[in-house]
C-alpha cells in the first residue's frame, strides 16, 4: 500500500495537465452546455443555458464562459465553478459566433441577421459599437496582439478586417464561396479562412493582405460537395492547424508551412469545431449530427473515444 | 476546372481597354396569373411570388458588390394574361441586358426564346418544371433553376423507397401539368423500385371546401375517391392545387399523403431553416411581407448566380459570366447543405429536393444509399446518358 500511493501520485502527475481540463459542448438542439471531463472523458453534466446555444469562449481569466444564444439574441455567461447560468450580455441581433478581445474587456460578436459585427463592453453589459460588414457574418478572430478582428461573411463570400482600436473596416476580401470560420496564426502574420461550400481554406498574409496560399481537401471516397470546411483550430507554436470537414465526417491536420494535409482523423458525423487541450496533446471535436464528441490523441494519431454530449453540439471549449 | 477560371481571367486581363460597366442590369419578366382560389383560410394569395425572390438576389448580390464596385439592378417587366412577351424581350434588349430571369410558363418560355433579340441573352427558367424544356426542347442560351418535374419525382421516390413505402396509390389530377407530373412519377418509381399499385385519375369536380359545413361533403366523398386495394402510400400529381389537401385524414385507409400535398417535393419551402437557411428566410419575410415560394427560391437562384459568378470573376462582362456559369468551377451556395451548379448537358442546376411537411422539414433528397459515378446529385433528374438535349 505504501509503496502503491506514491506509484499512483506519480501517475496523477504526469497526466496532470489533461485530468484537470474540462470540456465544454454546446449543443444547439437541447439548449445546453455539456460538461465532460478530460480525464475520465465522461460526460458529467448539462448546464441548462438560453435558446440556440452556439459559438462559445473563456473570459481571460478563465473562470467564465460566454455562450451565445442565438435564438435569444444574447450571451449568456456561465460561471464555472458554480456550473450555471449567473449573467447575461447584450449580443445584438442573432449572435453566432465570437471572439474575446486580449484586453479581456470586450467582446465581438457576429451578428447573421443584422450584417453587423457588435461591440460589448463586459463589465457595463452594453453594445459600445458597431461594424456594419456583409451579409450573414459568421466567422470571428482576433489577432494575438489585439489589433485586428476578422468576421467572414457567408453570404457576400468574404473577410472583413476590422481595427479592433477604432472600429474601422481595413480592408475586404474575397474569399471561396460561404467563408464559416477564420483564425489568425499565434504570430498574427496570417489570416486562415474556411469555405463551406469549396471545401477550401484560404490562407492571406496579414501584412500584404494578398493570398498567400489555399489548402485543399481531398477525402477518398466522398465528392467534392461531401467535404466542406468548417472550424479551424491552429497550434500554439503555430505549426499544425485543424480544420473540421463538416459532412466528410473528417479532421485534417495540416501543415502550416506547406498547407499539405498530413493526415486525416474520421470522428463522428458532421464535425462543426475543433478544440485542443492545454497540453496540444489531445484534439476534441464537437460532431453535429452524431451528437457526440470525438477524443484525438495527437501523440497516438488515433481517435481513442466518442462521448455522448446531447442534441446538436456544435462549439467545443476545453476549459480549466 | 480552375483552369476555365485562369483562362477567362486572363481573356478579362488581355482585352485591352474592356473596361466592363459597373453596374448589372438583370431583367425580369414575369405574368399577372390569377391567384387559385384559397383552399382554406390559412392559405395567403400570393401575386408576386417569383418576383420578390428576384428582388432579394439583387439586394444579396449588392452585399458582395458593394465591396467590389459592382452595382446590380432589377429591370422589371410584368405581362398582362395572354400577352406575349416579345415586346419585353425587345425592351430589355434594347436596354442591353443579357441576364433575364424567366418567370414564365413553358408556352410562354418558347415564345420570349423565340423573340428576336432572345438569341444575345441567356434566359433562366424560374417557373417552368417541363421536362421537355430540358430535353428535346433545351437550347444554349436557356439555364433552369426550377427544378424539373423528374427532379421533384425523383426526390420524392428516394425518400418513400427509404421509409419503405414501396407500394404506391397514384392518383392524377384532370390537367396536362398533373398528367405530366405522374409520368415523372411513374418513371422515378420504376427507376427506384417502388411498385404502383394503383394508378388512377381524379374524375371528381372541383368542389369548394370552403363553404359552410363542406367537409360533410368532403368526409363522404374523399374515402368513396380512395376506396381501392392496399398500399403503402397515395401519391398526388395535383399541381393546380385543387383536391390533394382534402386527402390527408380522410383517405378510405388510413395512409399517408405525398406528392403535390401531404409530405410535398418541392425546390424550397418556407418550412426549411436548415443550412443557414433562418438568415434567407427572414431577410425575405421583412422585404416582401410573406413567406417564401418555391418560384422566390428559382428567382433568387437565378439572380444569385448571376452575382456569384461577378464575383468571382471580379468583373460584369457579359460573355465570361455566361462562359462561367457552364464551367465546372461554378458552384453556387443555396441554403440546402451543398453547392449548387448547372449540368452541362441540359442545363438544369443540380441540387437537393426538399421534402417538406406543413409544419416542419421532413427530409432533403438525395437519400444516403442512392450512389452515383459523379455526384448524387445527378440520381435526381434527366442524366447525361439518357439526356436528349442536342443543342
Amino acid at each position: 500500500m505504501q509503496v502503491v500511493i506514491p506509484i499512483l501520485l506519480s501517475v496523477l502527475i504526469i497526466a496532470g495537465p489533461a485530468a484537470a481540463e474540462t470540456i465544454y459542448v454546446s449543443n444547439e438542439q437541447d439548449n445546453t452546455v455539456a460538461v465532460v471531463e478530460g480525464a475520465s472523458m465522461s460526460l458529467s453534466t448539462a448546464i441548462n443555458v438560453g435558446r440556440r446555444p452556439r459559438g462559445m469562449a473563456l473570459s481571460v481569466d478563465r473562470k467564465l464562459l460566454f455562450v451565445a444564444v442565438g435564438d435569444d439574441n444574447r450571451i449568456d455567461i456561465v460561471d464555472l465553478a458554480k456550473r450555471q447560468v449567473t449573467g447575461q450580455l447584450p449580443s445584438g441581433v442573432d449572435p453566432e459566433f465570437f471572439v474575446v478581445h486580449p484586453d479581456g474587456k470586450r467582446l465581438f460578436v457576429a451578428n447573421e441577421n443584422d450584417n453587423l459585427v457588435s461591440v460589448v463592453d463586459i463589465a457595463s453589459a452594453k453594445v459600445i459599437g458597431t461594424v456594419d460588414v456583409g451579409v450573414e457574418p459568421e466567422g470571428m478572430a482576433v489577432s494575438a496582439d489585439g489589433h485586428y478582428v476578422a468576421c467572414t461573411s457567408e453570404t457576400t463570400s468574404m473577410v472583413h478586417l476590422i481595427d479592433a482600436g477604432t472600429l474601422d473596416l481595413v480592408d475586404n476580401l474575397l474569399v471561396d464561396t460561404r467563408p464559416r470560420a477564420a483564425s489568425f496564426s499565434p504570430d498574427g502574420k496570417q489570416l486562415w479562412v474556411s469555405s463551406e461550400i469549396r471545401g477550401t481554406v484560404t490562407v492571406f498574409d496579414t501584412t500584404s493582405r494578398a493570398e498567400a496560399g489555399k489548402v485543399q481537401f481531398e477525402v477518398p471516397g466522398i465528392r467534392r460537395e461531401g467535404v466542406q470546411a468548417v472550424g479551424i483550430e491552429m497550434t500554439r507554436d503555430g505549426a499544425t492547424a485543424y480544420v473540421a470537414l463538416g459532412p466528410a465526417n473528417r479532421i485534417a491536420e495540416v501543415d502550416t508551412r506547406t498547407l499539405a494535409v498530413r493526415r486525416l482523423y474520421l470522428v463522428g458525423q458532421r464535425p462543426w469545431h475543433v478544440a485542443l487541450s492545454d497540453d496540444q496533446k489531445r484534439l476534441v471535436s464537437a460532431n453535429g449530427n452524431s451528437g457526440d464528441i470525438s477524443f484525438i490523441d495527437l501523440e497516438d494519431e488515433a481517435v481513442v473515444k466518442s462521448v455522448p454530449v446531447g442534441r446538436g453540439p456544435w462549439g467545443v471549449v476545453i476549459g480549466p | 476546372m480552375r483552369l476555365v477560371l485562369a483562362i477567362v481571367l486572363l481573356l478579362l486581363a488581355a482585352a485591352p481597354g474592356s473596361a466592363a460597366p459597373q453596374t448589372m442590369v438583370v431583367g425580369y419578366i414575369g405574368q399577372e396569373r390569377t391567384p387559385p382560389l384559397p383552399l382554406g383560410p390559412l392559405d395567403q394569395p400570393v401575386s408576386d411570388d417569383g418576383l420578390q425572390g428576384a428582388r432579394l438576389g439583387i439586394a444579396d448580390d449588392g452585399g458582395t458588390g458593394r465591396f467590389l464596385g459592382q452595382h446590380f439592378q432589377l429591370e422589371e417587366r410584368v405581362l398582362k394574361p395572354g400577352e406575349a412577351p416579345t415586346e419585353a424581350i425587345a425592351s430589355l434588349a434594347a436596354s442591353g441586358v443579357t441576364f433575364v430571369v424567366a418567370d414564365l410558363d413553358a408556352a410562354t418560355l418558347n415564345q420570349a426564346l423565340a423573340a428576336p433579340g432572345a438569341d444575345k441573352m441567356l434566359l433562366f427558367n424560374s417557373r417552368a418544371p417541363d421536362d421537355a424544356l430540358r430535353q428535346q426542347h433545351c437550347r444554349k442560351n436557356l439555364l433552369h433553376t426550377v427544378p424539373s418535374r423528374a427532379m421533384l419525382a425523383d426526390g420524392l421516390a428516394q425518400y418513400l423507397i427509404w421509409k419503405r413505402w414501396q407500394h404506391w396509390f397514384l392518383l392524377v389530377g384532370p390537367h396536362p401539368a398533373d398528367e405530366a407530373l405522374a409520368a415523372a412519377l411513374r418513371r422515378a418509381a420504376t427507376h427506384f423500385g417502388a411498385e404502383i399499385v394503383v394508378d388512377k385519375p381524379w374524375t371528381f369536380r372541383p368542389a369548394n371546401g370552403r363553404a359552410d359545413t363542406g367537409h360533410v361533403t368532403l368526409q363522404t366523398e374523399i374515402p368513396a375517391a380512395t376506396q381501392v386495394g392496399d398500399y403503402d402510400v397515395l401519391v398526388v400529381a395535383d399541381e393546380a392545387d385543387e383536391f390533394g389537401a382534402y386527402l390527408e385524414g380522410r383517405t378510405a385507409l388510413p395512409r399517408p399523403v405525398a406528392g403535390t400535398q401531404g409530405i410535398v417535393a418541392t425546390g424550397w419551402s418556407a418550412v426549411n431553416e436548415e443550412w443557414g437557411a433562418t438568415q434567407l428566410q427572414d431577410r425575405f419575410r421583412k422585404q416582401a411581407g410573406r413567406w417564401m415560394t418555391a418560384y422566390d427560391y428559382a428567382g433568387w437562384l437565378a439572380v444569385r448566380s448571376v452575382g456569384e459568378a461577378a464575383t468571382r470573376l471580379r468583373s460584369l462582362d457579359a460573355s465570361a459570366i455566361t462562359a462561367y456559369l457552364r464551367s465546372d468551377d461554378f458552384l453556387l451556395a443555396g441554403f440546402k447543405g451543398q453547392g449548387l451548379s448547372f449540368r452541362s448537358w441540359d442545363g438544369q442546376m443540380r441540387q437537393p429536393i426538399l421534402i417538406a411537411g406543413p409544419r416542419l422539414l421532413v427530409s432533403s433528397s438525395p437519400q444516403p444509399g442512392f450512389l452515383h459515378q459523379r455526384t448524387p446529385l445527378d440520381t435526381l433528374g434527366i442524366d447525361l446518358e439518357e439526356s436528349a438535349c442536342r443543342s
